[in-house]
């Protein structure tokens, strides 16, 4: 092991050293007193590290004999985890400090998951891999119950713990398949395998990695767990589960079918197909007769996890660069829907009820507006750039020769589109009653509207988003 | 400069919405009276502008005209154009837009919201008849569902909220298929510039899907998802069933806007996408579309004499007068084109003008129940008299503009089906049937509800509205060459194209023989 390894590693040990000190410095000084302070300063450093990762990492690297690569596709990546989980970090402040739930370990274990998405995205071997997703989903599953006086939140994360620990034995049991028939737990060498034949046994460890891989990412038929952990959770950690980990998870399939299993596309094609057809339709159709607007929130990512899977099935880079852009786009309109649940409230309680939204926008115009054009994006209408998501990776399809997902993709949007247009009913054209209070901390209302701008502006040319994502996509696909 | 006008006026009126909603707070009169002075301000302009241009138009010109053109995300371009087919439909819509914004001088409810939803929507109607990039266009196109799902579901009347989902979800639903079909054509032509694809040569050799024979092939599976969004805006039987639902619960200005610019969208599209790019295509499905055509009108018609509500009965109408429309596009003659083109433009005047007829007395009584009223003639002349004006136009009385492009239709479908002509003939009928039966319910008789004894007759504006429909209605009847010589050289071009890609083609002859069987 060089320096070069070291430096190549050098934004996770700087988050993992981070979290060390600054839970020593908590425990030892005025605990949660400190909480406040240490939200910022780790959403700071996200936000350093992002623009770190962005700036002067070029080119690609492969470290510590084969096991961590830093590439493109992996700073794509990070850069959009970095950024989503700080937005999301800044955004709870306000509201875990009044409801007495902002405790010191909160930033920290965040902070803590992020390392392991980071190393996730990064894998370039199995054992990397199973680290980074352990080490991020044991933070998650603490996060999840955070609120501990709750029997709701108590229940999601026992619920998410037991599902979670279901998949990671899955995905653990898979991958020691592959390593059985491969002889060897590196990417590089399992390509070089099944490029002279896949035996079949390899074959069932790369349909159980991927079923593994599918509960992180909350596809069909393996999104049991999401509605429900959305629900009991806090809102603010409802946010994060819904961005960060979904963008690790997606990228880390993409990097596992494209550098393990580059050479047979056919192989893993279909699979990712029926979870794509399977999560867009049922994201579409159970969201319908949904009250709770964060269950609702919870199928309307299953349906998209299924678009931003139909840019991996298709194999080609073109449909890794659909994905990275959906994704992308996919994470900031989920900031922005997010800083507007995490206001609604009702006498000073949370409040997540979709009828309570009744004429908001009479009382609300400007918020109403941002999370009218936020719910038109999200259902993929032009000219929002939500639309342009949908028509990247639709295109991606069609390219590849798979116009019947496009169709089917096509389909879906019709029909999750009537849910979103129900909320934007609902403020604009619903009973006359008293609607919730929004509340918003100065960060949320920036938020919010900063992203429903984006999600008006980026039409002009997506903010330049298409380059780097091109360039992940070639890194990865080659 | 010159090759920037389509974007200033495209822009503009979205400009002024920008303006309207970041800048103009509070919701006391003296704010309302400003919010509609600069809508109105701001469409005025527009249309000043517009005219500019169809000064500089050159109609002998069939090729696109102030084109300009930027690359855009995606590997897309923005380009913006006109031709003698898109140029008159952008007056239409400068020149009703300052109309409609003059009629909802009463509303005062959500005012500034309400003229923000109508500049917001002028843009993009403007942007579909001037994109000249497939995507640019779909996005337009489908943009413009969602302020007008807001005008009905917010302005609307009781059933607003059913009204405005069904009118959403139905377009959209067409216009996703649409968009497949976008990606289908980009990727067999490599470009989503439309000049380019008129160009290009969609594959027409017979196929076979899950083991049906695809006559056209390719043209004809592009042609039914364009159909699909087409023939859902236009809209045509059997798909039109949101419409009066639409028009029935949409405010009056809603109607207006919906009835005289936003249907014209598929025609638009027909004879922009469907007629050119897929000739062989179209004329494999063209049988079909007249006979759905023929159906549209006679059927609506009969649904129309049945209605008790006012302006259900005019949308039944329109629907019968678009069916004139798509059967004089797909007679694909000269007379048929330049009449289909002619009935959307005259279409867009009295249609407009018999919805704001309804609201002139909806405003005054809060019903559009045919039975609340009757002899209105006694209290309202001066109503009386521009009710009947359209209601004569509606019917297509020689003199009025109906009468041209219904005529201009039939003689050109007479030339290609003539069991299709006779049968849309009866609509012309049918049409004076129920146009005058509601006229008679309506203005004649004595006045003998209690209700009415009070109500007054129009006032200076609402009369000031009608004065520029009734001048257009009687020009374009009495001299219809003002549009028929700006047309006609794009319309005989796109002919003359689409009759050369049929005979080299053997699957449409072959098929030609089958029809004449």
């Amino acid at each position: 092991m060089t320096s070069a390894d070291f430096q190549t590693l050098l934004p996770e040990i700087v988050l993992a050293g981070y979290a060390m000190a600054a839970l020593m410095a908590a425990v030892y000084t005025t605990k949660d007193k400190l909480a406040a302070t240490l939200v910022w300063a780790t959403a700071g450093l996200f936000v350093a590290l992002a623009l770190y990762i962005g700036g002067t990492g070029e080119g690609e690297r492969t470290v510590f004999n084969g096991l961590f690569t830093d590439d493109p596709f992996a700073r794509f990546a990070k850069v959009t985890i970095l950024l989503s989980a700080a937005a999301v970090l800044v955004m709870s402040q306000d509201y875990m400090t009044r409801r007495d739930l902002l405790r010191f370990e909160y930033p920290l274990l965040v902070t803590l998951s992020v390392v392991g998405m980071m190393v996730m995205v990064s894998s370039a071997d199995l054992i990397t891999l199973y680290m980074g997703l352990e080490l991020q989903s044991l933070a998650l599953y603490v996060i999840a119950s955070i609120r501990r006086d709750s029997a709701k939140s108590s229940e999601a994360g026992l619920k998410y713990f037991v599902l979670g620990a279901l998949s990671s034995g899955l995905l653990l049991y898979g991958a020691s398949l592959v390593y059985g028939y491969a002889g060897t737990t590196q990417f590089a060498g399992i390509l070089s395998t099944v490029q002279d034949g896949v035996p079949l046994g390899l074959l069932f460890g790369l349909v159980f990695m991927l079923a593994g891989l599918a509960f992180k990412v909350s596809a069909a038929p393996f999104h049991m767990w999401t509605p429900d952990v959305y629900e009991g959770s806090p809102t603010p950690v409802t946010a994060f589960f819904a961005t960060a980990p979904k963008v690790a998870a997606m990228a880390l399939i993409a990097r596992l079918v494209q550098d393990a299993f580059g050479g047979i596309p056919g192989q893993w094609g279909q699979v990712l197909a029926a979870l794509a057809v399977a999560s867009m339709f049922l994201g579409a159709v159970a969201a319908i007769g949904q009250r709770d607007i964060k269950r609702l929130m919870a199928y309307s990512s299953i349906a998209h996890m299924g678009y931003a899977l139909i840019g991996l099935c298709v194999g080609t880079a073109y449909g890794v660069q659909a994905t990275m852009i959906y994704m992308a786009i996919y994470v900031t309109m989920n900031v922005g829907s997010f800083a507007f649940i995490l206001s609604m409230e009702r006498d000073g309680r949370p409040v997540s009820d979709i009828a309570g939204l009744n004429q908001f926008a009479k009382k609300e115009p400007l918020k109403a507006l941002a999370m009218l054009v936020l719910l038109f994006s999200l259902a993929g209408v032009p000219p929002m750039v939500g639309f342009f998501g949908k028509f990247y990776v639709l295109k991606a399809a069609v390219d590849a020769g798979w116009v019947w997902l496009a169709v089917a993709g096509a389909v879906a949007s019709v029909i999750g589109a009537f849910y979103y247009l129900r909320l934007v009913y609902f403020m604009y054209f619903g009973a006359e009653q008293e609607p919730v209070d929004s509340r918003m901390a100065p960060v949320q209302w920036g938020m919010l509207v900063a992203v429903a701008a984006i999600m008006v502006l980026g039409i002009v040319n997506l903010f330049g988003i298409e380059a780097p994502a091109a360039l992940a996509a070639e890194a990865l696909v080659r | 400069m010159e090759n920037q006008l389509l974007s200033i006026i495209t822009f503009l009126p979205l400009v002024a919405a920008v303006i309207l909603a970041l800048f103009m707070r509070g919701d006391d009169p003296a704010a309302r009276q400003g919010a509609k002075w600069l809508a109105l301000f701001t469409t005025t302009a527009t249309f000043v502008i517009s005219l500019f241009i169809l000064f500089r138009f050159d109609a002998s010109n069939t090729g696109f005209q102030f084109v300009e053109e930027r690359t855009w995300i995606l590997g897309l371009t923005y380009k913006m154009g006109v031709d003698g087919i898109s140029i008159l439909f952008v007056m239409l819509t400068t020149f009703l837009m300052p109309i409609t914004i003059w009629s909802c001088w009463g509303v005062e409810t959500r005012v500034k919201e309400y003229m923000i939803a109508f500049l917001v929507l002028e843009t993009l109607m403007l942007g579909v008849f001037c994109a000249l990039d497939l995507v640019l266009f779909y996005l337009f196109f489908e943009a413009g569902l969602i302020p007008m799902f807001l005008i009905i579901g917010i302005w609307g009347g009781k059933d607003r909220i059913y009204a405005a989902f069904k009118f959403f979800l139905y377009t959209f639903l067409g216009s996703v298929l649409m968009l497949v079909a976008m990606i289908a054509m980009y990727l067999d032509a490599g470009t989503t510039d439309i000049v380019q694809l008129l160009a290009h040569e969609f594959g027409s050799e017979t196929f076979s899907v899950l083991g049906f024979q695809v006559v056209g092939g390719l043209q004809t599976m592009l042609f039914l998802a364009f159909f699909a969004s087409f023939a859902v805006k236009m809209p045509m039987w059997p798909v039109h069933t949101w419409l009066p639902d639409a028009h029935v619960q949409a405010p009056t200005a809603g109607s207006v806007v919906l009835a005289a610019i936003l249907l014209k969208m598929g025609g638009y599209g027909f004879l922009r996408f469907s007629l050119p790019m897929f000739p062989v295509g179209s004329d494999v499905m063209a049988p079909l579309v007249l006979w759905m055509s023929a159906i549209a009108i006679v059927y609506t018609s009969l649904v129309a004499l049945a209605q008790t509500d006012m302006k259900k009965l005019i949308a039944y109408s329109s629907v019968a007068h678009m069916g004139y429309v798509t059967m004089g596009i797909f007679a694909a003659n000269q007379q048929g084109i330049d009449g289909a083109i002619f009935q959307m433009l005259s279409h867009g005047f009295i249609s407009g003008a018999l919805f704001l007829c309804v609201g002139v007395i909806y405003d005054r009584m809060h019903t559009r129940e045919i039975d609340a009223y009757g002899g209105l003639v006694n209290r309202m002349p001066a109503y009386a008299l521009v009710f009947m004006f359209f209601t004569m136009a509606n019917v297509g009385l020689p003199g009025t503009s109906g009468f041209v492009g219904e005529f201009l239709t039939l003689m050109g479908i007479f030339q290609v089906n003539t069991w299709v002509a006779a049968v849309a003939a009866t609509g012309v009928i049918l049409s004076a049937g129920y146009a005058l039966w509601l006229y008679r319910r309506v203005v004649f008789g004595d006045l003998i509800k209690e209700a009415l004894k009070s109500i007054t007759d129009m006032d200076r504006r609402e009369k000031a509205i009608f004065a520029p429909l009734i001048a257009m209605t009687l020009i374009l009847g009495v001299y219809p060459s003002l549009v028929t010589d700006i047309i006609g050289p794009s319309v005989s071009a796109l002919v003359t194209d689409y009759q050369a890609a049929l005979p080299a083609d053997d699957a449409a002859v072959a098929l030609n023989e089958g029809h004449s069987e």
